[in-house]
């Protein structure tokens, strides 16, 4: 191997472009940094090395704008076996077995290009999953899109959920669960974020560690071809016309080949042949080599010519920064190579030997006998600039986090000084409005095209998730949106019967250098780590994703949290509608006059104002428990919370949900002194409506957590509904409320859809 | 007497462990593993063809699956009159092989689709597979495919409904045939057929992931105990 011969010193390399001002502007790299690069080498960088550090210190693989901010997220609790820095975050569910999971975006590769955007991003969600050592079993995507009046809209929605649909399906993995919202914020900008949960037993967990001086590196999988080189430097920009012509960069995926590579890397981590794997993601071979070498404090080399290609004439610039898919980093125990390679061939996937873990402090990448990159130590990812605001390294890339004045103009508006609507005399009216809202509206007409039930076996195991996010609150106050997000997450889990464990995350917003964007992120992320701590719900882990802009600005500050949580007994899993006429219908939680940032005043008013709703965290802590409680005893037939479209549209969803098995339901609640809209459409968090034959029992569970719970109804066997407040009623069969609901998404989809904007 | 179920694990199939849950966890039953590269079948008496994407569904689903070694020795076995049962794309890899007649072509709606459906059972001359329902018995079982459209030409769809060969129909809740009832567009409501002998069925539908009522149906259960009942006995 190379490793044993002294290298040259490293030189320019034949054919390699000339390091100008202006290449170096091209790869993204500001002066300063470009500074700090030359000081670290002690000489001008070569064109390979310049690669390296484009990729290496983009915002999407280093941090650098986010990373302070990111440190002061709790992460540790006593079941947490590994937290933030690896491939994904690790818990301990009990009985020797571990859940790994993680969250990533896709988002800019979705908006140019969205079927091969999204398969791509459900790839490397996988993959970053079993590398952990874990099965994947279940798959879960928190989607965002623009108005869905627009073409192109539908063309996005239909490429990204084919794409999911289409390379979930195919390795077999289920898609569960997921959202999907609709705002003019996110058109030319979707949001992808795809979350991957795997199950293991403990002993079985592997790192990303390169270990063990001597021991050989592998490249394994699908070969290096010319696609997708920048991804990385490209998820890193605001997204513009000239994005279009960016399409290239977008990489391609293959289901099949993840298939026989899932498999194989199981095997191959269960088989001890290996120390460390990892996912060729992002910036490819450079940031996966780099990253492993930095984890285990060990050099590397590796030699390019070595890494099976696709196409010949492949430069080590293109072969390091390729972004081809289906590909791992493997570190195997010297002199396991062989044993390593059959299990791969078994697989039809080929394994080569393409470097050595050193002992010199070095990173070092040679073609054949040329030494064409080489930093000092792990210098390269350690050495990575960071930006905050009391860091005032730069002061030209120093982000002075200030709120915009134009959303405290819009947080102060009072929603009751908008005039209702004629139609709103009738409640049913903005009801059935609401219903057929997008965001409310059903998304079978997407989870139908995604494998929910392939692996039977393990989904009914241990573990629920749910992802929740709450986009016109954070745009209205940060703090309190990101706090709501995380409550909501919790919500939605504890309603399943499980108890929420802990969260990954994926931090969508805009350019970080815009002041009002970083104040955004900053306050969001502070409020996020607010309401982790007072849930006992640490973060394992996450993606960032910023400059998500278009020619308009940016998008709505989108905090997507994935929540997992541990069902004691799967037998008292609950369900969302009401089953059983007769059952007493029980609202667990406090309604108040919120209507700040309502579903309501944007569907029916076209209006993101007021102050959104308030969250109290140790109450929501306490509605987590009570649940947990109600339905481990077994008493709880239903359990739904209230979040977009307040209690009516919970109401609503409760009754006509399961199209096939509709119940109808009479609340009343007489002494509920609110405006109307705010009554019947308002925000207030920490409600869940529950239905239950027993409710004295869930009552007194209630009681005794000192959560507010009341009987408030019936569920009825007659299809009408029946929701009785204040003194106002709203009444209606069920059948309007269930077209509104169900056919929304569908009759929207049936319109053309095409690329063009 | 127990059975033993062999589960062919082709690159790519993925329903291979719902299969296995079925019949070790459920069906308290013997499975053994058949890796497509080998040529012995472990001494299954029933042979399934699991769900899943063989060979990434290269060419056409099912195309290159009846090319592999195991799958010599499944046909053996059909020609011996022993079960070989291929469910979703397993089904589509027995057609390829010619152990049934028609194809499955993409489903009218070009998309993937992933729900709940009801089935007739209309079969009359598969009672190993069959036996354990009532005939004309309504269930409830999930369906996951992109690719389902069964088709044939007339005279053959003829022959499979003259022969009470159509195992199994797309029906509504009523019981009725309809076209709103038919997921992906099968030429007169099919979701299964069996061979003219009767020992090979192949259906769209997954019976072997409903086996639980904690899964939202055990409909797919008497299949395997028919099974158990003729073949086991």
């Amino acid at each position: 191997m190379t490793a044993a011969a002294v290298p040259s010193p490293v030189a320019p390399r034949p054919g390699d472009p000339e390091i100008t001002p202006a290449l170096v502007a091209e790869h993204g790299i500001t002066p300063f940094e470009y500074e700090k690069l030359v000081a670290m080498l002690g000489r001008t960088p070569t064109f390979t090395e310049l690669g390296i550090v484009s990729a290496l210190w983009s915002e999407h693989c280093s941090y650098k704008h986010s990373r302070p901010v990111l440190k002061t997220l709790p992460t540790q609790a006593p079941h947490v076996l590994q937290g933030p820095g690896e491939n994904a975050g690790v818990i301990s569910v009990g009985d020797g077995l571990a859940v790994a999971f993680k969250i990533e975006s896709h988002n800019h590769p979705s908006a140019v290009e969205p079927y091969q955007g999204a398969a791509t991003g459900v790839g490397g969600i996988l993959r970053d999953v079993f590398t952990m050592g874990a099965r994947p079993i279940a798959m879960l995507n928190s989607l965002r899109f623009g108005n869905p009046e627009s073409a192109r809209v539908r063309w996005l929605l239909a490429g990204v959920v084919k794409g999911i649909g289409d390379y979930g399906n195919c390795v077999g993995v289920p898609t569960v669960a997921g959202d999907v919202m609709f705002d003019a914020s996110y058109e030319g900008n979707p949001l992808v974020n795809a979350m991957c949960v795997g199950l293991m037993r403990e002993e079985e967990l592997i790192t990303a560690k390169a270990q063990g001086i001597g021991n050989p590196i592998l490249a394994v999988g699908a070969r290096t071809g010319r696609d997708g080189i920048h991804g990385a430097s490209f998820a890193s920009e605001d997204l513009s016309e000239e994005n279009e012509a960016k399409r290239p960069r977008v990489q391609v995926g293959d289901p099949f080949t993840e298939k026989l590579l899932l498999e194989a890397s199981l095997e191959l981590i269960r088989s001890g042949h290996i120390v460390a794997i990892q996912d060729m993601g992002a910036a490819g071979l450079t940031s996966s080599s780099a990253e492993m070498a930095e984890r285990g404090d060990v050099g590397v080399v590796i030699d390019v010519t070595k890494v099976p290609v696709r196409e010949p004439g492949m430069t080590p610039y293109e072969i390091l920064l390729s972004e081809s898919q289906e590909r791992m980093l493997v570190v195997a125990k010297q002199g396991h190579e062989a044993a390593v390679q059959a299990i791969l061939h078994r697989w039809h996937l080929e394994a080569e030997v393409i470097g050595e873990v050193i002992a010199e402090p070095v990173y070092r990448v040679m073609e054949g006998d040329r030494v064409v990159a080489e930093f000092p130590g792990t210098r390269l990812v350690t050495d990575c600039p960071q930006y905050h605001p009391e860091a005032r390294e730069s002061a030209q890339y120093h982000p002075e986090a200030r709120e915009s004045a134009a959303i405290v103009a819009l947080r102060a508006r009072d929603p009751h000084a908008v005039a209702p609507r004629a139609e709103e005399a009738d409640p049913a009216w903005t009801l059935a409005q609401l219903l057929s809202s997008p965001t409310v509206a059903s998304k079978r007409w997407i989870t139908r095209q995604y494998d929910s039930q392939v692996r039977t076996s393990t989904v009914a195991g241990p573990g629920a998730a749910d992802a929740a996010i709450v986009r016109l609150y954070v745009y209205l106050d940060p703090r309190t949106g990101a706090r709501i997000a995380v409550a909501e997450a919790a919500r939605n889990v504890a309603c399943t019967g499980a108890r929420p464990l802990a969260i990954t995350n994926n931090l969508n917003f805009g350019n970080p250098k815009k002041p009002d964007v970083f104040f955004q992120f900053r306050e969001a992320v502070h409020g996020m780590g607010d309401a982790c701590r007072a849930l006992g719900t640490p973060v394992t882990g996450g993606n960032v994703s910023l400059y998500n802009e278009n020619p308009q600005g940016a998008v709505f500050p989108t905090p997507t949290v994935g929540m997992v949580g541990l069902i004691d007994d799967v037998a008292h899993a609950t369900r969302m509608t009401f089953t059983t006429p007769g059952d007493a219908i029980i609202l667990l939680g406090e309604t108040k006059d919120e209507l700040g940032g309502s579903e309501y005043l944007s569907r029916v008013h076209g209006l993101t104002i007021g102050a959104p709703p308030s969250v109290d965290l140790e109450g929501e802590r306490r509605l987590v428990e009570t649940l947990v409680e109600a339905i481990g005893s077994g008493v709880v037939r239903s359990a739904h919370d209230c979040s977009e479209g307040g209690l009516a549209v919970a109401l609503a969803e409760c009754c006509v949900a399961d199209r096939d098995a509709m119940c109808g339901a009479e609340v009343r609640i007489d002494d509920l002194a609110l405006p109307m809209r705010s009554a019947f459409f308002g925000e207030s968090q920490g409600r869940v409506l529950l239905s239950t034959a027993e409710p004295d029992r869930v009552l007194a569970v209630a009681a005794r957590h000192g959560v507010p719970a009341r009987r408030v109804g019936t569920v009825r066997a007659d299809p009408v509904l029946v929701l009785s407040l204040g003194g106002t009623t709203l009444e209606s069969p069920l059948a309007p409320l269930a077209a509104a609901f169900h056919d929304a998404i569908p009759m929207l989809m049936t319109r053309a859809a095409t690329a063009a904007a | 007497m127990s059975l033993t179920f062999g589960v062919v694990t082709f690159p790519g199939s993925n329903c291979d462990v719902d299969a296995w849950h079925a019949v070790i966890d459920v069906l308290g039953e013997r499975a053994v593993s058949l890796w497509h590269a080998d040529h012995d079948l472990q001494g299954a008496d029933v042979v399934i063809l699991p769900g899943g994407f063989s060979y990434g569904d290269a060419l056409r689903a099912g195309a290159i699956a009846r090319f592999s070694p195991i799958m010599r020795e499944v046909i053996a076995h059909a020609e011996r009159g022993a079960p070989v049962v291929g469910f979703c794309n397993g089904f589509q890899v027995l057609c390829e092989a010619h152990l049934l007649p028609g194809a499955l072509m993409r489903n009218a709606s070009s998309k993937f689709v992933c729900d709940w459906v009801h089935l007739r059972v209309d079969g009359t001359n598969a009672p190993i597979f069959l036996d354990a329902y009532a005939p004309g018995q309504l269930l409830r079982i999930p369906i996951a495919h992109g690719e389902g459209r069964f088709v044939a030409d007339e005279a053959t769809l003829d022959q499979l409904e003259g022969e009470g060969r159509v195992a199994f129909r797309y029906v509504d809740a009523a019981g009725h045939a309809t076209d709103d009832a038919n997921p992906n567009g099968a030429a007169r409501n099919i979701a299964g057929i069996t061979n003219a002998a009767g020992n090979v069925l192949g259906m769209m539908p997954h019976p072997e992931r409903a086996v639980e009522p904690l899964l939202g149906s055990a409909d797919g259960l008497p299949l395997f105990q028919s099974l158990l009942a003729r073949v086991g006995a």
